[in-house]
């Protein structure tokens, strides 16, 4: 009850500061629309950029607002150019074809009358309720005829204890509609205030261009780097192995002896193939991860590792297998980090997939002070997540802990197998 | 010796088959996916299984979790595994019950056919057969943890032995020293480890084992 109230309270005084900047807007609205006006004239041209910029930094504002207080997300349109190297009339040019420059001055004179106007009635309902509330018991024998509150006319005890309800009734009304208030007013702001679409789909694109590219290029490393290996590894002992294959071939009727030293290099060479291919292959797919999924094949990586590692796995499903092998490879890079550079001891992640996102939490109680940039690891990984929108949040304080957060988001599939049994 | 054998891939199947023939076993089925074995393991109430970690139809760890399933059905039914890959997690699901009569191979040690149907010989008597492979991490990771800190290199020898599930005849014929130096040396070993001393083999191992995962 008491966070209810609070929390009314909080969203009642927001209302306050929302009215008072929408009373603050036309003011920078007008200066834009004088510089609109003085264009003919030429002193519009170097007018118009500033006061431009300075709308748009209080409708940006308006657009953080609206996301701290209710969580709407206003998404900005793309920025007004602000290449100082262009003349005066290029740059106004530049504003005055900008969409997002028109929404804003829209915006700018239309907030007062509709933001405004709904934000002051919880205000007007609290202040009204105040009046009868508060003063209205202390006036109303000093007034005597014509003294009325809301349709009540005051002029007896009980009439002013009827006031004094009324006047309470509204305080709570003006009070629990604030918040309310608060988010359709957020709403009226997106209305206005959201870029274009176009610019929203051009920004789509432009990031998806990019994440393309780059999980191409990853791609096409990994192709060169598994060719590597198999060329240096695998394929070079085959080749080997049949050369001293051949060479012991020709000793068995001459020299029975060597050629069985040689054959059983050949089993040593055999051996170290295999092994090389089985590396290969459990650094492309793990074997537990395709087996049983991601939260086995986490809980398999805790088991191999020197810390003292706790897994809390909470997936009602399988990833699609991409995403998986995404997750798996970020938390194993992780992990990787807490051992070899923050001197880490104990280990906790946590598997969750909560609103429609897979999230991956690696916390260890190493010495901090890590930077996404420093190594290329967690860049790295950054970028492979990059390429199913997901996003990599590294908190890292000197003297630590240190908390690798990492979402994607993704669907579940019905729920196949899973161990039954626990291993940390 | 009356064996289960699952393993998908022809070639290697026929080379069990004939391996384990050779040295005087009965193989009673041999089976080529998850449900065969299933059924398999019901009805023919072997001596030992020999299983591939993964079988068809899904190609995942069908073989293991038929394996494992068999053991809760019947405790301490002996199974050995192979697998292309050891994973811990998998070895631990393996040792879980405590009951031993379990291997624990890497594909590639059927190669030497000797120490192969010694380990399924070993597994059907109730012993626990685990792959160096297992033992050389988990030992690698007590010495990165200094749970091992302490051990001359000689002891750490016979413990890495001992974990793979050896007697202490085969780990003084491995080591090329005597039976009873082996006897010193897993006595001084259980002493700075604290384990308690047993005299049943199989007991030992799955106390060394679960000493090395902590």
């Amino acid at each position: 009850m008491a966070s209810v109230v609070s929390r009314a309270c909080v969203a009642a005084a927001r209302c306050q500061l929302a009215s008072l900047l929408a009373l603050a807007v036309p003011v920078v609205g007008s200066l834009v629309v004088c510089a609109l006006l003085l264009l003919p004239v030429g002193a519009g041209f170097r007018l118009l950029p500033p006061t431009a910029t300075a709308l748009r930094s209080l409708s940006d504002r308006a657009r953080a607002r609206a996301a701290r207080w209710t969580g709407t997300h206003i998404g900005p349109p793309p920025e007004l150019t602000a290449d100082r190297a262009l003349g005066p009339r290029r740059r106004a040019g530049a504003v005055l074809a900008d969409e997002g420059f028109w929404r804003d001055l829209a915006w700018a004179w239309l907030e007062p009358a509709v933001g405004g106007l709904l934000v002051a009635v919880p205000l007007a309902l609290i202040e009204y309720g105040a009046f009868g509330a508060l003063v209205q018991p202390f006036i109303w024998r000093i007034i005597d005829d014509g003294n009325w509150y809301g349709f009540i006319p005051v002029h007896s005890t009980a009439t002013m204890l009827a006031a004094l309800a009324l006047g309470l009734a509204l305080m709570a009304g003006g009070l629990f509609a604030a918040p309310a208030v608060l988010r359709l007013h957020a709403r009226w702001g997106r209305l206005l205030l959201s870029a274009p679409r176009s610019a929203e789909l051009a920004r789509r694109v432009e990031r998806l261009t990019d994440t393309r590219e780059r999980a191409l290029d990853t791609q096409a490393a990994e192709l060169r780097r598994i060719e590597r290996d198999l060329h240096d590894g695998a394929q070079a002992r085959l080749v080997a192995l049949g050369m001293t294959l051949e060479r012991a071939t020709r000793l068995l009727e001459t020299d029975p002896a060597a050629a069985r030293e040689l054959l059983l290099d050949v089993r040593r060479t055999s051996e170290a193939a295999l092994r090389d291919l089985r590396d290969l292959v459990h650094g492309i797919l793990p074997p537990v991860l395709a087996d049983r999924g991601l939260g086995d094949a986490v809980r398999s990586l805790a088991l191999d590792s020197f810390l003292d590692v706790h897994v809390e796995a909470a997936l009602p499903g399988r990833p699609p297998a991409p995403v998986e092998s995404a997750a798996y490879f970020a938390v194993s890079e992780a992990l990787t980090n807490a051992a070899k550079h923050a001197g880490a001891r104990e280990v906790r992640i946590t598997l969750t997939h909560e609103d429609g996102r897979l999230r991956a939490v690696v916390t260890d109680d190493g010495r901090g002070g890590a930077d996404v940039a420093d190594g290329t690891g967690l860049l790295g990984v950054r970028r492979r997540l990059d390429t199913f929108d997901g996003v990599l949040a590294l908190h890292s304080p000197p003297g630590g802990p240190t908390t690798v957060t990492m979402e994607i988001p993704c669907a579940l599939s019905s729920p196949k197998t899973s161990s039954s049994c626990a291993t940390d | 010796m009356r064996v289960v054998l699952a393993e998908d891939l022809f070639l290697l199947r026929d080379g069990l088959i004939r391996t384990l023939r050779e040295h005087g076993c009965e193989v009673v089925a041999a089976v080529d996916n998850g449900p065969a074995l299933r059924r398999a393991l019901l009805e023919e109430e072997p001596d030992v299984a020999v299983v591939d970690v993964r079988l068809p139809p899904t190609f995942t760890d069908e073989g293991l979790q038929a394996a494992l399933e068999a053991r809760r059905r019947r405790p301490g039914l002996p199974v050995l595994v192979l697998s292309q890959y050891v994973e811990q997690l998998y070895a631990n699901e393996l040792l879980a019950g405590g009951e031993g009569a379990v291997g624990y191979l890497l594909k590639d040690r059927v190669t030497d056919t000797e120490q192969f149907v010694d380990a399924v010989r070993r597994v059907a008597a109730g012993g626990t057969v685990m792959d160096p492979q297992v033992i050389a991490k988990l030992l690698a990771r007590g010495e990165a943890r200094g749970t091992v800190g302490d051990l001359t290199p000689r002891e750490r020898d016979v413990l890495e032995l001992m974990a793979e599930g050896r007697s202490n005849a085969a780990i003084a014929g491995g080591l090329h020293i005597s039976e009873s130096a082996v006897a010193k040396h897993t006595a001084s070993i259980f002493a700075r480890l604290g384990i308690a001393p047993s005299a049943d083999d199989n007991r030992r191992v799955l106390a060394v084992l679960a000493y090395l995962k902590r």
